[in-house]
């Protein structure tokens, strides 16, 4: 039979200063069918789609839609020929309506007409059974709302192309299957779908095809049902690779860290961290799982004293850390690391260099008032060779690094104070598979020199294999803290979403 | 107690028409520190037309059109050129008040003709200036006070009932999103930036033309920092605006009235009360939890579409 | 044919200079159209500027004593601006320091020797400066003022205050019902080296304290840490309020003491036009300087010729003086658009992806 081509991208290349994102890659999409983008974080999987959302305009190449040739000079060429873009990081009005959000940049009619937008906004999620509510605020949305705000919105448009960039990034597994439902019945419908993801099962449950990108180039296009998970990592990475992230089975220790009855609260007096009790012990890893926004953040920061907690104890040992601001504890002589979500916004200061950032936790230690750079640009060349961190030099602002070996800074900084506590937020959000895997290894490491490591992370199958125990925040209560090896995805999907599982299953 | 709250509103007028510029501007997320400067060229070329021209349209005209040069200026270096907005509309303010000096210096103290003058005479308008009280302080005023109040109600249709003012809001929210959502950035950009300059050269015109009209260096006096200010005071909002300009233009009017009426505090003393009054302003609206009192998310932030 | 603009790599620091070289003469040229609009010979009046300003002995000196305070302002402002505390209140603290310094001038006794007076005067200036920078600061670090606003409504008070007090309190009995304040005594009047006041000495060492603090001292790094991020800087468990507060200190009592110099060089006595507007100009070469406070001195100098110059214009040729504040506001135009080469790179291509680089 003879298919449809909605999507054809030939030969395109793209570069970002001296950095090629994408060269000579090719992708055809067929109408009607699901097909997964498959790459590496930095593989070049955004930065293609987003030439075909009319984000970027490609150096080099051409695309067609339906067969015809088209140039995108803006993204509102793009959605005329219905391609519509669910980004990773949501491009919604944080402070607008639902449907409002739904008519912006459209052609509509001069004056709003609420209703009527409301009634037509009703009858189109009925149809793909999704479900809304037009004049909710999006600060007031979940995470999974304003995703399923976004599909509306593009549906709105009339999109028959449809792109989403890790759409399950951020969702629990139930959720996922919800909207792999919704996926199927627009392919149904004839729309062409890409998905973009680096996970394989999610690869092999809901594509029909799948192209591999590596390094910015296309490496192949294969039938999924041809495929298999192993072949595919082969492709992405370059090299047979096993995936498998490896626990180190060492002696759980003391605990050296405990927290009684936490409660942390925001500028508007919202819980964000309700009643939170656990330990964490010496010689493990504690993951923590959950939606986004859970608490995950207030969980790290109070523990740091970056903020202070409303309710509760936090003992570091035996000394009670509560209401000690960083410099504080820093002064207590206790050794914790933090590496934040927001790297560069939090961690690192981006426009200054390693040595600079080095100086950053080290400063208030040095007597005087002069800041003395030396010792730090010893530190510097250390943690450049120990951790291979790829940079000109020290004296490269840390923002001109990649995002691996800006992690590998921040995480080679805090390593450098020999902590008996390391929080990680998130840290290999955004790092390819070698400089993930490199982190986990150095997790590892710590957890085997006795360090008590809390690892707050977003993949569910990334934190079965790596932690020792996985604490399930939801709204910011701990839902539950579980083996592991005795539970399952879903179970801890459940426990994400605030439901119960067996009791067999908690430690 | 009328007579004070009519001339609170003319003392209003400068301020109203800034305001609702500067906070079109601010939805659109651009702060423009260049009011006072764009008032001073509004001021400064309506002043000159209607030196030449006696001719009080192409008077008012030409105050927009040279407030709206001075946006240009500016939009084009924030928007096409990407430069720090602080320090643009700072600089937009040194060369506004060079430029009205400059063309100023051979006219002062000379005073506008009359044939411009007597088109600005107070006028009531029929039924409406009868109403009792709201008659006398709102509808029996010059035609430029009447224009303010069109300005406002415009404003406030086009911002929160059009398709136009959702998208004027969203750029300035959130830019990126807007221009995924295919909204064309640059030209909602510009041109709300344009209007925002065309609105501060009408409230400077109004000083020069109406208010006291003759030429005077410092015809503005700070009315523009203080138009910025009450941007924050009335939370982006031009009906607030209204209001909100009628109270300063009140504060700065007070000083000079209570003199007359004999209070034995220093006129100096009173004339500090707008500028303590928008401070009070700026530190109480810190406190604001509403989301919607907020500033535009993306307020200040220069767009580039291919930003990693 | 399209436009394409894409972000560029690291420019080398030489094309960098080149960019600002051509921004720098292209303002220029853009300043004498303006000129030749206004019906002005562009060339003479750049010439009578260049003349006016360096073109006598005595001119250089008026040269120089227009560019102190314009460099210690900006010298001030700088100190702020690096931690993005947008002060754009210097007027009122000029005006402050200049208060705080009169105050000291008519009040201690004419006997005391010269150095001691002058030392009371600028040591007032700093704190009253500093006191009125420290405001705006307070609220900024306790509940996350806008400064930008606050700090110019600071301007206005303080202006308002000292005419207030010309007007009334502090009016000089004996100038005949004149509204002045008090001359000073001879030992509260600064004294002069090389025919300059010896403020341009003071602003040298300025240069120099200003430059190793920002970049020599734990304070200086975390000012710049501040002005990078400031969730980075609560994270390294800095005492954000505390730098907000003496950093603004510090900014607020340099522009204090240029009160000090000029009332006690210029005016020799307190006027509410004391700070004459040096409080805005020194935003510009603080900004062209690109917080360097040792480039910022050339700036500085440049700008001072072109007051200098302006003012020489009104007195030599008749034309205002105010044709001076339009080049500078031009060229700080310029410099701004060319800020977008330095980061941007414009090509322009015909449809088929081919694209040539222009800039």
């Amino acid at each position: 039979m003879q298919r449809q081509i909605a999507i054809e991208m030939r030969n395109i290349t793209k570069s970002f200063g001296d950095k090629k994102a994408n060269e000579n890659v090719n992708l055809q999409v067929y109408a009607g069918e699901v097909h997964a983008l498959l790459g590496e974080n930095g593989a070049g999987k955004t930065t293609l789609m987003n030439m075909l959302s009319g984000i970027y305009t490609p150096d080099e190449g051409e695309i067609y839609i339906n067969g015809e040739k088209v140039v995108f000079h803006s993204p509102a060429d793009s959605i005329k020929l219905g391609i519509g873009m669910i980004h990773q990081h949501f491009k919604l009005i944080d402070v607008m309506t639902a449907k409002e959000n739904v008519i912006i940049g459209q052609k509509t009619s001069f004056f709003t007409k609420g209703k009527a937008l409301s009634q037509e906004i009703k009858t189109l999620s009925d149809k793909y059974g999704l479900d809304i509510d037009p004049d909710k605020k999006v600060y007031e949305m979940s995470v999974g709302e304003k995703q399923t705000l976004e599909i509306i919105k593009v549906l709105y448009r009339g999109a028959k192309i449809l792109i989403l960039d890790e759409p399950t990034a951020v969702l629990t597994p139930q959720e996922i299957q919800k909207l792999f439902k919704v996926i199927n019945n627009m392919k149904a419908q004839g729309c062409a779908i890409v998905i973009i993801t680096h996970k394989l099962n999610e690869v092999m449950e809901i594509s029909d095809r799948v192209t591999v990108l590596r390094k910015g180039q296309s490496v192949e296009t294969v039938i999924t049902k041809e495929s298999s998970i192993p072949s595919l990592i082969e492709s992405m990475v370059g090299k047979k690779m096993n995936l498998a992230i490896t626990r180190e089975k060492v002696q759980k220790g003391l605990p050296i860290l405990k927290l009684d009855g936490v409660t942390v609260k925001n500028a508007d007096g919202k819980e964000m961290l309700s009643n939170a009790s656990f330990d964490l012990s010496r010689y493990e890893i504690l993951g923590v799982a959950g939606v986004a926004n859970s608490g995950q953040k207030e969980l790290c920061e109070v523990i740091a004293g970056l903020v202070k907690a409303d309710k509760g104890r936090i003992y570091f040992e035996d000394e009670n850390i509560v209401g000690k601001t960083p410099r504080d504890i820093i002064k207590l002589g206790i050794r914790m690391g933090f590496i934040p979500e927001d790297r560069l916004g939090m961690g690192l200061v981006g426009g200054m260099d390693i040595v600079h950032n080095i100086v950053l936790k080290d400063y208030q230690n040095q007597p005087g008032i002069l800041l003395r750079r030396g010792p730090c640009i010893e530190k510097a060349k250390k943690i450049v060779d120990a951790l291979d961190i790829l940079t000109p030099s020290i004296n490269t602002p840390v923002k001109k690094l990649s995002g691996g070996n800006i992690q590998k800074v921040l995480l080679g900084r805090e390593i450098d104070s020999a902590p008996k506590v390391l929080i990680t937020a998130y840290p290999v959000r955004g790092l390819d598979i070698g400089a993930s895997h490199k982190i986990y290894d150095l997790l590892n490491e710590q957890k085997k020199a006795g360090v008590g490591v809390l690892f707050v992370g977003e993949d569910l199958d990334v934190l079965m294999e790596l932690c020792d125990r996985i604490m399930v925040l939801c709204h910011g209560e701990i839902t539950g803290i579980v083996d592991p090896e005795k539970v399952t995805k879903e179970d801890i999907g459940l426990l994400m979403t605030g439901q119960k599982i067996g009791e067999e299953a908690a430690v | 107690m009328e007579g004070f709250l009519a001339a609170c509103v003319v003392a209003g007028v400068p301020l109203l028409f800034a305001t609702v510029g500067a906070l079109i501007t601010e939805k659109v997320g651009n702060s423009n520190l260049g009011v006072e400067g764009m008032m001073l060229m509004g001021a400064v070329m309506a002043y000159v037309t209607a030196m030449a021209t006696k001719n009080p349209f192409l008077t008012v005209v030409v105050a927009a059109v040279a407030g709206a040069a001075g946006a240009l200026i500016y939009a084009i270096l924030t928007i096409t050129f990407k430069s720090n907005q602080i320090v643009t509309g700072l600089t937009l303010t040194i060369f506004g008040t060079g430029f009205a000096k400059f063309v100023g210096q051979p006219f002062l103290g000379k005073a506008v003709p009359s044939e411009v003058t007597n088109f600005f005479v107070k006028k009531s308008i029929p039924v409406l200036g009868d109403i009792p009280f709201l008659g006398p302080v709102f509808f029996r005023q010059d035609v430029y006070v009447y224009l303010s109040y069109i300005v406002v109600i415009v404003a406030a249709i086009y911002m929160y009932k059009t398709r136009w003012g959702t998208n004027l809001k969203a750029v300035g929210e959130n830019t990126a999103a807007a221009d995924a959502s295919g909204i064309n950035i640059t030209l909602y950009k510009y041109v709300h930036v344009l209007i925002g300059g065309a609105l501060s050269g009408l409230g400077g015109a109004y000083l020069s033309i109406v208010r006291i009209p003759l030429w005077q260096e410092d015809v503005v006096n700070g009315r523009g920092w203080i138009a910025v200010a009450l941007v924050i005071f009335v939370a982006w909002n031009p009906i607030k605006a209204f209001f909100g300009s009628i109270l300063f233009g009140g504060l700065s009017i007070a000083g000079m009235r209570l003199q007359v009426l004999g209070v034995g505090i220093s006129q100096y003393l009173f004339d500090m009360i707008p500028y303590i009054a928008t401070i009070l302003i700026v530190i109480l609206s810190t406190h604001k939890k509403r989301k919607e009192s907020q500033p535009p998310a993306d307020l200040s932030n220069n767009y580039f579409r291919e930003e990693r | 044919m399209n436009i394409r603009v894409t972000k560029r790599a690291d420019m080398p620091k030489k094309q960098e200079y080149i960019v600002r070289i051509i921004a720098v003469l292209l303002s220029i040229v853009f300043a004498g159209l303006i000129l030749l609009a206004f019906g002005l010979n562009p060339i003479k009046i750049f010439v009578t500027i260049i003349k006016g300003s360096i073109g006598s002995k005595i001119r250089l000196q008026q040269t120089v004593i227009r560019c102190i305070p314009l460099l210690i302002t900006s010298l001030g402002i700088m100190v702020a601006f690096k931690m993005k505390f947008w002060n754009i209140g210097a007027e009122g603290q000029i005006t402050m320091g200049a208060l705080g310094a009169t105050w000291v001038a008519l009040h201690l006794p004419e006997t005391l020797p010269a150095p001691v007076m002058l030392g009371a005067m600028m040591l007032a200036a700093v704190l009253c400066g500093g006191f009125w920078a420290f405001i705006p600061a307070i609220f900024k670090a306790k509940m996350g003022t806008n400064e930008t606003i606050f700090t110019l409504m600071m301007n206005y008070i303080a202006i308002k205050f000292v005419t207030y007090l010309q007007y009334g309190p502090w009016m000089d009995p004996n100038a005949g019902g004149f509204p002045r304040i008090a001359k000073f005594p001879q030992n509260a009047v600064l004294p002069s080296l090389f025919g300059a006041n010896i403020g341009w000495v003071f602003g040298l060492i300025f240069v120099v304290l200003v430059f190793f603090f920002m970049n020599y001292t734990k304070k200086g790094y975390e000012i710049a840490v501040i002005g990078e991020s400031v969730e980075t800087a609560r994270y390294a468990g800095m005492n954000i309020g505390r730098i907000i507060i003496v950093a603004t200190f510090i900014s607020g009592g340099l522009c204090g003491i240029v009160g000090m110099i000029q009332a006690s060089a210029i005016e020799k006595t307190l006027t509410s036009t004391i700070a004459a507007g040096y409080g805005f100009t020194a935003i510009i070469p603080a900004w062209l300087s690109r917080l360097n406070a040792v480039s910022n001195l050339f700036i500085c100098i440049a700008f001072a010729m072109l007051i200098q110059g302006g003012n020489y214009l009104q007195v030599s040729i008749g034309v205002s003086s105010a044709v001076a504040s339009i080049v500078q506001g031009v060229i700080l135009f310029f410099v701004l658009g060319s800020e977008f080469f330095l980061q941007y790179k414009v090509s322009f291509g015909n449809k088929s992806g081919h694209s040539k680089e222009v800039a």
